[in-house]
């Protein structure tokens, strides 16, 4: 899956005085309140952080509250999904005109009618409704299915990514894995029949 | 295929025939319509509004009409723009509780969809919902019958359909709180339908919903309750005044366990009134909750909330009169728990000298009001948390040199004043616990000390305090106090500061009729309080022995005790404990009594 990168970063951390007599807590606190929110800083949005004090010496700074800055180097995890990168997620809904899909746990990702490929066509079986592929009747996009789709845009208010299956190579992450893996010893057998 | 295939579906009621168009038909012209809009050709568009705008007494061929655009209006989600269409929105949440079920799903199935198909959709979808959370307006009169079913419709579908979007969207919570505090600060503080938007709130915190934004929600439930509390109309010249003397004058017309009555708040303005009665409700709702969150043995994580809470708001706020006893309610339900914990964490604020200093004091007035009052305390525990403020106070007089000044030495004198005010209600049972008798030394060293704590606490607690020590047959000090019944006194105020943290007692009884229904169970009463000195204030029954008093003490025998002759040739060693064993055995019913011969035969 693309769009996850671990950052490294050394970063200066203002703590308000009040904390000072436990830091680390407020360097805990300060970077918990940059989770899941888009950071241009860093790039990305932070999903997950770890911290260690590279300094025990921080400058404090003048003004009406001394906060004091602390020299921290962390290690960042951050979800930066570029357009026409490949994301992959659980299906959570599906519906004739969309499907939506949960990326990570905490991004709605929505792919609509318009961005499904011709291939995939919309049945209902038992009452629930899926996408089943025309040429390959196995490949099936139903509810809890995990999907690989293409990103098109990514709102980075919200957390939304605007999705695309329009690409051969998207689709049900079960199938397609299959389908590589058996692409392979075909491959094989072709490099055996040139060398021949 | 283009649209301009399919024949143009006229949307005003009269001249649709529903049998002739197909559901795909309808679905294309609805976004032919959404997207003509753009191109400024608005008739469609205009059409489709009107449709929308339905009143409430349209017949039924309109809202089955209604219910299909909607219906169709859910498919085409991506044709919605929110500039372009931005009436059409409007409209979808003004008059939500005001039609049938079925339109009423067709609606949420259309917000829901609008929300999950891009992020800028999910704060106006959420504020749709949201909105109707409070009580729903109707053009016309309805019946409260009528209101609570059609709330009972409502809310159900608001609360599903938020479940459903945070499904699809998992940060969608983080936006739910900070509509659901926008919408909350537009209720007005005397405005009723604030009671249904509450209860809207706490059902989402007991839901899945409320384990990622449950402590915020319950924080802006607090704070609002906070703010109710201030405004209330219960006047706080009676504040003042040491509140035993309050209670027995009210309670000597009722019996146990009866609502209290709500005389005091009849004497201010109505506008007081109709607050405290909100803030009651509030509070009922609130008890309920807890009792639903005990249920489901969530109780803990709650308090921990709870107290947070507390500590923000509602500590350091010496006018709050009802919103503490949201604290009473929840420890009362999980005594060994919950109670234990609010008495460990406050004495903890009292001990902690990094504290400023009125927060210690107010956490102290904290403390004993609820070890007082607080009926599903075990004697022994009160005990142990008795035991440490002594210690403390003790360490104190150990390291300061200093005479009366109650300006220097406040935070030690409301801890001293904490002690004399729960051994007032708790004297009787903690005696008898063989443990806390060596305390009553250090107390006793802490009284006697150049500080002089009984010269300066509040006249009323201490004067009920020497009464009982007396009678109890504790210890004697020497100095006689005469405070003439006086409820405060110069240098109780000064210790108390301008906050009046002497005459602060936030655990008095609750005077909202419906809440102190549910605390009063729990709750100490001054009457019920049994005292050393017995009910019928017999005094005679304990004959005084001098114990740990100074030399001074037995040239001046105070005026009330008759000392027996047959006493004085008595040895000095505590008898205390012997003493309070006759008095039981006097006191025992006639049938079991031992023998018939006088009282006096039993001592040696």
């Amino acid at each position: 899956m693309e769009g996850l990168k671990l950052s490294e970063a050394e970063l200066m951390i203002f703590i308000h005085p009040s904390q000072s007599r436990n830091v680390f807590q407020g360097i805990c606190r300060e970077l918990s309140s940059l989770l899941f929110q888009y950071n241009e800083t860093f790039d990305g949005v932070l999903l997950a952080y770890d911290a260690t004090v590279k300094s025990k010496q921080a400058k404090i700074l003048t003004g009406l509250h001394p906060y004091f800055g602390v020299r921290v180097n962390t290690r960042l995890l951050l979800f930066d999904p570029k357009p026409k990168s490949f994301v992959e997620g659980k299906i959570a809904k599906i519906s004739p005109e969309s499907i939506h899909v949960i990326v990570l746990g905490f991004s709605a990702a929505v792919i609509t009618d318009v961005d499904i490929r011709e291939e995939f066509k919309y049945r209902v079986r038992d009452g629930e409704g899926s996408f089943v592929s025309r040429s390959h009747k196995r490949h099936a996009l139903k509810l809890g299915t995990m999907l690989r789709l293409q990103v098109q845009s990514f709102d980075e208010e919200v957390m939304h990514i605007a999705g695309s299956l329009l690409p051969e190579n998207t689709g049900c992450v079960k199938w397609l894995e299959k389908k590589s893996e058996e692409a392979l010893p075909t491959d094989r057998d072709h490099k055996r029949r040139k060398l021949a | 295929m283009g649209a301009e295939e399919f024949p143009s579906v006229p949307f005003n009621s009269n001249a649709m025939d529903n049998a002739e168009y197909t559901d795909t038909d309808l679905v294309f012209a609805v976004r032919k319509a959404l997207a003509s809009v753009q191109n400024g050709d608005t008739d469609d568009y205009s059409q489709l509004k009107t449709v929308m705008c339905l009143t409430e007494d349209a017949d039924f061929d309109a809202v089955a009409q209604l219910e299909t655009v909607l219906k169709s209006l859910s498919v085409s989600v991506a044709w919605i723009d929110l500039v372009h269409h931005k009436d059409l929105l409007e409209a979808m949440s003004l008059w939500y509780h005001s039609h049938r079920p079925s339109v009423m799903d067709a609606l949420v199935d259309l917000i829901i969809s609008l929300a999950a198909t891009s992020g800028k959709y999910l704060d106006p979808c959420l504020n749709m919902l949201v909105r109707n959370f409070s009580q729903p307006t109707f053009k016309h009169k309805v019946s409260q019958t009528q209101l609570v079913k059609k709330m009972q419709e409502v809310h159900p579908r608001v609360h599903a359909a938020l479940h459903k979007i945070s499904y699809l969207i998992p940060l969608a919570p983080w936006n739910l709180v900070s509509i659901l505090a926008q919408n909350m600060r537009k209720i007005d503080k005397k405005d009723p339908s604030i009671v249904t938007y509450v209860d809207n709130l706490l059902r989402l915190e007991n839901s899945s919903i409320g384990e990622v934004v449950g402590s915020v929600i319950l924080m802006m439930v607090m704070e609002r309750m906070l703010d109710l509390d201030l405004v209330s109309g219960c006047d706080d010249s009676n504040g003042g005044m040491f509140d035993m003397e309050l209670e027995d004058a009210v309670e000597s017309t009722m019996n146990e366990g009866d609502e209290f009555p709500v005389g005091a708040l009849k004497q201010n303005t109505s506008g007081g009134n109709v607050v405290s009665e909100l803030l009651d409700k509030l509070m009922v709702l609130f008890f309920h909750h807890l009792e639903s969150c005990q249920n489901s043995d969530r109780l803990d994580e709650v308090f921990e909330i709870l107290f947070k809470s507390f500590e923000n708001y509602i500590l350091n706020t010496y006018k709050t009169k009802f919103s503490q006893f949201l604290m009473f309610y929840a420890c009362s339900l999980d005594p060994e728990n919950c109670g234990v914990r609010f008495a460990s964490k406050l004495l903890d604020i009292y001990l902690s000298s990094n504290t400023c200093r009125l927060t210690r004091m107010s956490a102290v007035a904290y403390l004993a009001s609820y070890l007082s009052r607080g009926k599903f305390l075990p004697a022994s525990f009160v005990a142990s948390m008795l035991k440490r403020l002594v210690d403390e106070c003790a360490e104190y007089c150990g390291t300061c040199n200093d005479d009366v000044k109650p300006e220097a030495h406040q935070v030690f004198y409301s801890g001293c004043q904490a002690i004399l005010y729960v051994l007032c209600f708790r004297m009787r049972s903690i005696v008898e616990i063989p443990r806390f008798q060596s305390q009553f030394r250090s107390l006793e060293s802490i009284l006697s000390h150049k500080l002089n704590p009984l010269l300066v606490c509040l006249p009323s607690v201490v004067s009920e305090f020497l009464k009982q020590a007396k009678a109890g047959g504790l210890f004697i000090v020497s100095e006689s106090f005469i405070f003439d019944d006086l409820h405060e006194s110069e240098l109780s105020r000064a210790f108390g500061g301008f906050e009046r943290l002497d005459t602060f007692f936030p655990f008095d009884p609750c005077l909202l009729k419906m809440s102190s229904s549910y605390i009063s169970p729990n709750f100490n009463f001054w009457s019920m309080v049994k005292t050393t000195y017995g009910e019928d204030g017999d005094e005679e029954l304990c004959d005084e022995v001098i114990v740990n008093g100074d030399a001074d003490s037995a040239e001046e025998p105070d005026d009330d005790v008759e000392l027996d002759s047959e006493m004085n040739t008595m040895s000095t060693t505590p008898k205390h404990s012997f003493m309070r064993e006759t008095e039981r055995l006097l006191k025992m019913p006639s049938r079991i009594r031992p023998s018939t011969s006088p009282p006096e035969s039993f001592l040696i």
